[in-house]
């Protein structure tokens, strides 16, 4: 590839803004379909305006040694990508509503979120009034539909689904969402200032410890104050911790969801006490307020080293019985295997990560492939499976599990001395950055670029949720319908998260 | 069969006692927030400008208040006062059936009232069945709900349920600072709940929309919609959620709120 054509980034590591090649349309649209053809993958897309007041879009992309950026200026249209690589679908429909982009030849170009253009920063009203747009229909006798939401069943975000049956079987599942939409990354320009770390905690709030260490590694590689090893290892420990206790709900929650009461009851009380171990070490049960750029904010004495180490291995041996129980029960098997498959094509084709895009043995993981923080020096091994249904999906989380509490029970006990916090100064003016991180779900990818003061002009964040929706809609076709919320937990995708 | 019976008496009774015994709470956890304010330099207001939500307002006579309708229980305040003025302390009872009692302040005592009047509480001290709308909440608030279901808490030895109908339910719990895009849907599932009935305020963004409060993309729980019982954190911890929905029954007296 001519290096001319695009520039080599590496995990929260700025580049100066002119460094990042501005190709032409065609070439920059037949690059990135060559990439896809080639099983690399779309990090993030977004756009943001120059000071000339042109459109520039960003296309952070997978490369065989870490990460690449290339920009273009589309002008007023953008020929649509998406009919070429589907895993460009919501993008573009992000790019159209936020930026006000003409993106022609889309194959089904709506609303994403019904929010009104980033420009516009008090008359929010949509052009769409919210879950108004043009559903995808089968027509024929016995065809019916079925529509849920956005107030649906249980304790959960609101979203709205539209089921295109054939008797009990789905032949068409579309997803719609926007409920949620918060104005986060509006709010997010001009920053950082003090409600800036607020908001990461908050964009998702069950992974507030990822979106916070990407937003501080981000923060980090722009002022280059990088934290102490101490202060690192104790970030790795808080983020498994945060992995552990929501794949301990997640397997709890399928289990309920196939009518396994034990291990349903088990993991619920089980993801309590990983989030108590959370709470023990930063006061929140959520991590909250952990996490600050330059470090933590809260520190481990030896005796609470040994307490944690001591407690973390009690409630181990508990999760280990109650999940094992799974992987002997017929009926649970029976249910879980063959459902809601996804095959490796799709997976690649969609653009899935995270646990979804590791089920079908996929070896996506930011933590060996972009590692950052305590993983650049302690490898944690990738799980796979490759069997791409809920149960893959299952069976992943409880290895990840298994790994993730042996690396915490590890790190725990070696922790070094130092520092856990470093003073921040400001940030470098002009600069490009990526920072990822591996969050429960998948691959959290936060990007800005700082204008001539070193404040945010662009903030983009990219939930693992926003590649995936349309996995689980794809998962659900020719499966029954009573198989939706089997299928739903066992991706688990977060509704504010992508919305935002 | 034998290992799910063993793995079941392994697993052992774990319902926690509340309201019966003092909750377990962690020793770092951040409840009610207290401060000394005798330490302050006159003219100080580090803690007021430190803090993300606009929380805390200083009175000219050194009287500190803090919204805990507002309030993120964050550190920010307590890392800016030059003096270490504030902290939290481990008071996990907070609920209020009155949005003006949730400011405390350093000169006069905090005491929240919640409960329901006779009539309602007559109604639903031994049934209340709740829809639980998320309208802009992050999932932290909710999911610390959804812990109350589980065996530790065991939620519904004390009659409460979540539904998924609002058609079966006697009230509504609402978190999130209510988008814009969740407002029709809010006002809809509130109407489709049969009289009487009780709303729920949980979470700093349902209470004033927390850090989404200056965002025209939120736009608040609409005054339609009249607030029964006001919950706040972020997330409150689930024992503050417990405390509060046993006050506002009665089950558990307002009497003993500062225990």
């Amino acid at each position: 590839m001519n290096t001319f054509e695009q520039c080599m980034i590496q995990n929260s590591q700025p580049v100066p803004l002119e460094r990042i090649p501005c190709l032409d349309s065609a070439v920059f649209r037949n690059r990135i379909i060559r990439k896809t053809e080639n099983h690399e993958r779309i990090v993030s897309f977004f756009g943001n305006k120059n000071t000339a007041g042109q459109i520039v879009l960003f296309a952070v992309m997978t490369e065989k040694d870490g990460l690449s950026v290339t920009s273009t200026k589309p002008g007023d249209t953008f020929e649509s990508l998406t009919p070429s690589c589907p895993q460009f679908h919501w993008f573009e429909r992000e790019l159209a509503e936020t930026w006000s982009l003409n993106i022609i030849n889309h194959s089904w170009m709506k609303p994403l979120r019904f929010c009104s253009p980033l420009s516009n920063k008090t008359d929010v009203q949509a052009v769409h009034p919210i879950g108004e747009a043009d559903y995808f229909q089968v027509e024929g006798q016995e065809i019916h539909e079925v529509a849920v939401g956005p107030v649906h069943a249980g304790i959960i975000e609101p979203g709205h689904f539209r089921f295109q049956c054939f008797g009990e079987n789905v032949l068409h599942l579309e997803i719609s969402l926007g409920y949620q939409h918060r104005g986060v990354e509006k709010a997010l320009l001009n920053g950082p200032d003090k409600k800036t770390l607020h908001y990461m905690e908050t964009v998702c709030g069950d992974s507030s410890i990822a979106h916070g260490t990407a937003y501080c590694q981000l923060m980090e590689g722009l002022n280059h104050c990088f934290p102490s090893a101490r202060a690192q290892m104790l970030r790795g420990i808080m983020l498994e911790l945060e992995r552990v206790a929501n794949h301990v709900g997640d397997l709890g929650a399928m289990a309920n969801d196939v009518g396994y009461l034990p291990t349903a009851s088990y993991c619920g009380r089980l993801r309590g006490e990983f989030l108590n171990m959370t709470a023990f070490i930063c006061g929140n049960r959520f991590g909250r307020s952990m996490l600050c750029p330059g470090g933590i904010r809260f520190d481990i004495d030896p005796n609470g080293i040994e307490k944690l180490f001591s407690w973390i291995s009690k409630v181990y041996e508990d999760t280990q019985a109650a999940v094992e129980l799974l992987w002997n029960s017929p009926s649970v098997l029976a249910r879980f295997e063959g459902t809601g498959t996804l095959s490796l094509k799709t997976v690649r084709e969609l653009g899935i990560v995270g646990v979804a895009a590791r089920a079908c043995g996929l070896e996506e993981d930011v933590r060996s492939n972009y590692p950052s923080g305590i993983n650049r020096f302690v490898h944690i091994p990738v799980s796979t499976w490759n069997t791409g249904d809920v149960f893959a999906r299952g069976f992943v989380r409880w290895l990840e599990i298994q790994r993730s509490v042996s690396f915490i029970k590890e790190q725990i006990q070696h922790l070094v001395e130092g520092p856990i916090i470093k003073r921040q100064v400001p940030l470098q003016a002009d600069q490009f950055i990526v920072s990822l991180v591996e969050g429960f779900r998948g691959e959290i990818v936060h990007a800005a670029v700082t204008d001539h003061q070193g404040r945010f002009k662009t903030y983009k964040i990219t939930d693992p949720s926003f590649h995936n929706w349309f996995g689980l809609a794809y998962a659900m076709r020719n499966q029954e319908i009573s198989d939706f919320p089997l299928c739903n937990k066992s991706f688990n995708l977060s509704y504010c998260g992508h919305d935002l | 069969m034998l290992t799910t019976l063993l793995t079941r008496i392994k697993q052992k009774h774990r319902t926690y006692p509340f309201p019966d015994k003092k909750p377990l709470l962690p020793e770092r956890f951040r409840g009610l927030p207290d401060a000394d304010c005798s330490k302050c330099d006159s003219g100080c207001d580090e803690c007021v400008k430190a803090c993300p939500v606009n929380a805390l307002s200083k009175k000219e006579n050194q009287e500190l208040l803090i919204d805990l309708g507002r309030c993120l229980f964050c550190l920010d305040c307590t890392e800016a006062c030059p003096r270490g003025a504030i902290h939290f302390s481990n008071i996990y009872s907070l609920s209020s059936a009155h949005r003006k009692d949730l400011i405390w302040s350093n000169t006069g005592p905090f005491k929240p009232k919640a409960v329901l009047d006779k009539k309602r509480r007559k109604l639903f001290q031994r049934s209340l069945k709740l829809r639980q709308v998320s309208a802009g909440g992050c999932n932290a608030c909710e999911a610390d709900i959804n812990v109350l279901n589980t065996p530790f808490f065991d939620l519904s030895r004390f009659g409460i349920q979540f539904v998924a109908s609002p058609r079966h339910a006697d009230g509504i719990l609402i978190t999130g600072p209510v988008t814009q895009n969740m407002h029709d849907a809010l006002i809809k599932t509130y109407e489709a709940v049969p009289d009487p009935k009780i709303v729920i305020a949980l979470g700093a963004c349902a209470i004033s929309g927390g850090l989404y409060s200056d965002h025209a993309e939120a736009t608040g729980i609409p005054s339609s919609i009249p607030v029964d019982l006001y919950i706040p954190g972020c997330p409150p911890h689930p024992f503050t959620i417990l405390d509060g929905l046993l006050h506002l029954l009665g089950i558990k007296p307002n009497e003993d709120k500062r225990d």
